[in-house]
């Protein structure tokens, strides 16, 4: 069966020609950048070529560039290194609907003495400012702030956010794994800090990601052991995939217009047609400005993991914030943070496109996706009053 | 992606017995909207009301907990009120070809249901569940104490699982009943209530079922044999085999350092002994050479 994917949030299809770029470094190329011999020195330059694409698109330096194994290294890295460049401020402030990488490292932290502010947010996944102004003060040492939710595609605004921080000393981070690639970013033009990003969203492979210091941001490294990334990274740097994830951001710059009038047109076709055909059911996040590829619809009376699991049969790939998909039994905490009803909560299912998703995939979507949710509906015990008549 | 068996898979695919059945004689409601799945199920007597005629369902949930919905309304049809009562929620979760162990507790749902609407029957009291908004209980059980109050479980219910199931960790006892799942806030208390447990079933006899169907009896023997009996033989380098159970008469071989062992008929009274214990006070073990 072929796959229909769109998962993208999750992870992203390897470009070929990212692929076709990595394969010499492995059989071939396979010197160590770091050695004084013209076989690792051709790998060097090739990585400094990498970190050049990537700085381009992040509007960056390359010494502003740091390569990591993953986004929640760089998450992990960038809070670490904080806590210890000032080590008199005992205070965290992120909110409530950051990813694991982030909220878990700090919930953890709590135990290690730390006060840590979770903001809120509103109906439509918004940050509230206000709260974020009232919570910083002397003792903050970081705000750590995604740039767009994994679940709703809501964008946070993270320059304001950034302001705030540094009004009060305080270092600003932006875990941006979901937005680089799909929206436009300088940061040139921006008093952020700190950037996580990671390289299998936008087409690279796993296990590459990049943690973006701003020149002159005092910085104590997570790894430490060789001369890599300037100290800042230490390990041998993994060649391959840097590359990889060079040439897959010198294509997320060329696909950019693209992402946001190609792809927005396909996601917002889906999410009317999807509506306009269900009763009871709404988009999360809606009022918000939000990522061009991704929408969650919750779909009330009826529970996530069984959609998939029907969406599935068609070759259908999508995600759920359900609690039964994750193998925890509460609904997704984003969900629940931006208030949605543990009614909508269960039966919310997020599609995240990219650009190899096709028209004829969403027509595909568009089809069997009321079926599915009759059906269920049509076995549930709630709610069988409000669609009578309706299927 | 879950690891469900072909039947899960088949269960939730082509789902057995959706629907309602309007003159119900007994119907059984558990589970709500906001914790993430629940269950009505609707049985129908024969004419003398002693055996069920017609099971239907209707669930909100996963995958796995429309299956063991299905699974349940297709073997509960044909018996008896009492024989019904027997089927435990390990019994839907074999019929199923096994659950996750994390899903385990859309079994616990499904014979929880089942036990509410017999006992509903039966003329027990029990309180207007409010499926649809209740957040409060889970299950229909007013008699204990709410112990997780993420998913509205109580004390009561809790011990009842943790028993029959023979739950030893928290972990298991999440898996089964969801309780300790989102907060955590109830784990030290459902800690002490797994070694009240464990503490009653040092001294008091397991509780029986009154009266065991044939099957049912088989069943318990054989799992009494491979989860008390033999790992104690192997201890000692020895081993039986299960050769024939007929009615209350239970043969058994020995096996490697039990074979020909003096003393392997004092094994065998073993043998009997906690199997009148564990499963029914008239079993006869015999030792037969094969």
């Amino acid at each position: 069966m072929k796959e229909i994917y769109l998962d993208n949030n999750a992870t992203t299809k390897v470009d070929e020609a990212v692929f076709e770029e990595m394969r010499p470094y492995f059989c071939e190329l396979y010197g160590n950048p770091s050695s004084m011999h013209f076989f690792g020195g051709q790998v060097q330059s090739k990585v400094n070529e990498a970190r050049g694409h990537v700085a381009e698109l992040l509007g960056a330096t390359p010494d502003e560039i740091i390569f990591t194994a993953c986004g929640t290294e760089s998450d992990n890295a960038a809070i670490r290194s904080a806590l210890e460049v000032f080590p008199d401020r005992r205070h965290i402030i992120t909110s409530r609907v950051e990813h694991p990488a982030v909220l878990t490292q700090c919930r953890n932290l709590t135990q290690k003495g730390y006060r840590v502010t979770e903001i809120g947010v509103d109906g439509a996944g918004c940050l509230d400012l206000e709260e974020l102004k009232a919570a910083v003060d002397t003792d903050t040492a970081i705000v750590s702030l995604m740039w767009a939710n994994n679940e709703t595609g809501v964008l946070f605004p993270v320059e304001e956010a950034a302001a705030i921080a540094k009004a009060k000393g305080a270092l600003f981070h932006s875990d941006a794994v979901q937005a680089i690639g799909k929206i436009p970013i300088n940061m040139a033009a921006s008093n952020i800090d700190m950037l996580s990003l990671s390289g299998h969203k936008l087409h690279a492979p796993k296990g590459i990601g990049v943690l973006y210091l701003r020149r002159g941001t005092p910085f104590r490294p997570f790894m430490v052991g060789g001369h890599q990334e300037k100290s800042r990274r230490a390990g041998t740097e993994n060649a391959a995939a840097i590359i990889a994830l060079g040439k897959a951001c010198q294509l997320a710059g060329q696909h950019m217009e693209a992402e946001n009038t190609v792809v927005k047109a396909l996601r917002d076709r889906l999410q009317d047609a999807l509506m306009a055909a269900i009763p009871y059911a709404r988009i999360n996040g809606a009022g918000a400005e939000r990522l061009p590829n991704t929408t969650s619809i919750a779909f009330e009376f009826v529970e996530g993991e069984a959609i998939l699991l029907l969406l599935s049969e068609f070759g259908i790939c999508a995600s759920s914030g359900s609690a039964c998909t994750s193998g925890s039994l509460e609904p997704s905490h984003v969900l629940r943070a931006m208030g949605v009803p543990f009614t909508c909560a269960h039966g919310s299912i997020r599609f995240s496109l990219s650009r190899y998703t096709t028209d004829a995939e969403i027509d595909t979507v568009i089809r069997e996706m009321p079926p599915i949710i009759a059906r269920l509906r049509q076995m549930s015990p709630f709610g069988r009053e409000h669609l009578k008549g309706q299927g | 992606m879950w690891d469900y068996t072909p039947i899960v898979k088949d269960h939730f695919l082509n789902p057995r017995n959706v629907g309602d059945i309007p003159d119900a004689d007994a119907v059984g409601e558990v589970g709500s909207l906001a914790c993430g799945d629940a269950l009505k199920l609707y049985l129908k007597l024969d004419d003398n009301k002693e055996k069920i005629v017609d099971a239907k369902f209707q669930t909100f949930g996963c995958a796995s907990a429309i299956a063991s919905s299905s699974a349940l309304t297709e073997m509960v049809k044909g018996k008896t009120l009492d024989e019904a009562l027997a089927v435990s929620n390990q019994d839907i979760a074999d019929f199923l070809g096994g659950l996750p162990e994390e899903k385990m507790h859309c079994s616990v749902m499904g014979q929880e249901a089942l036990e509410v609407a017999i006992l509903k029957y039966r003329g027990m009291e029990i309180p207007q569940h409010d499926s649809e908004h209740d957040h409060g209980h889970a299950y229909p059980d007013f008699e204990g104490e709410i112990v997780c109050k993420c998913f509205g479980i109580t004390d009561t219910f809790l011990k009842k699982v943790i028993e029959t199931n023979r739950l030893t960790t928290v972990e298991q006892v999440t898996n089964f009943t969801k309780a300790g799942g989102a907060c955590g806030g109830c784990i030290p208390k459902i800690q002490e209530l797994i070694a009240q447990v464990l503490g009653d079933a040092d001294i008091q006899p397991r509780k029986r079922p009154e009266k065991l169907s044939n099957m049912k009896k088989m069943q318990l023997i054989q799992e009494v044999l491979e989860r008390d009996i033999r790992p104690l033989l192997w201890a000692d380098g020895g081993d039986l085999e299960l050769i024939d159970i007929d009615g209350s008469k239970v043969q058994v071989a020995f096996r490697k350092a039990c074979a020909g062992c003096a003393s392997s008929g004092n094994t065998a009274r073993m043998v009997e002994v906690k199997l009148r214990d564990l499963v029914a006070e008239d079993i006869v073990v015999e030792e037969v050479a094969q």
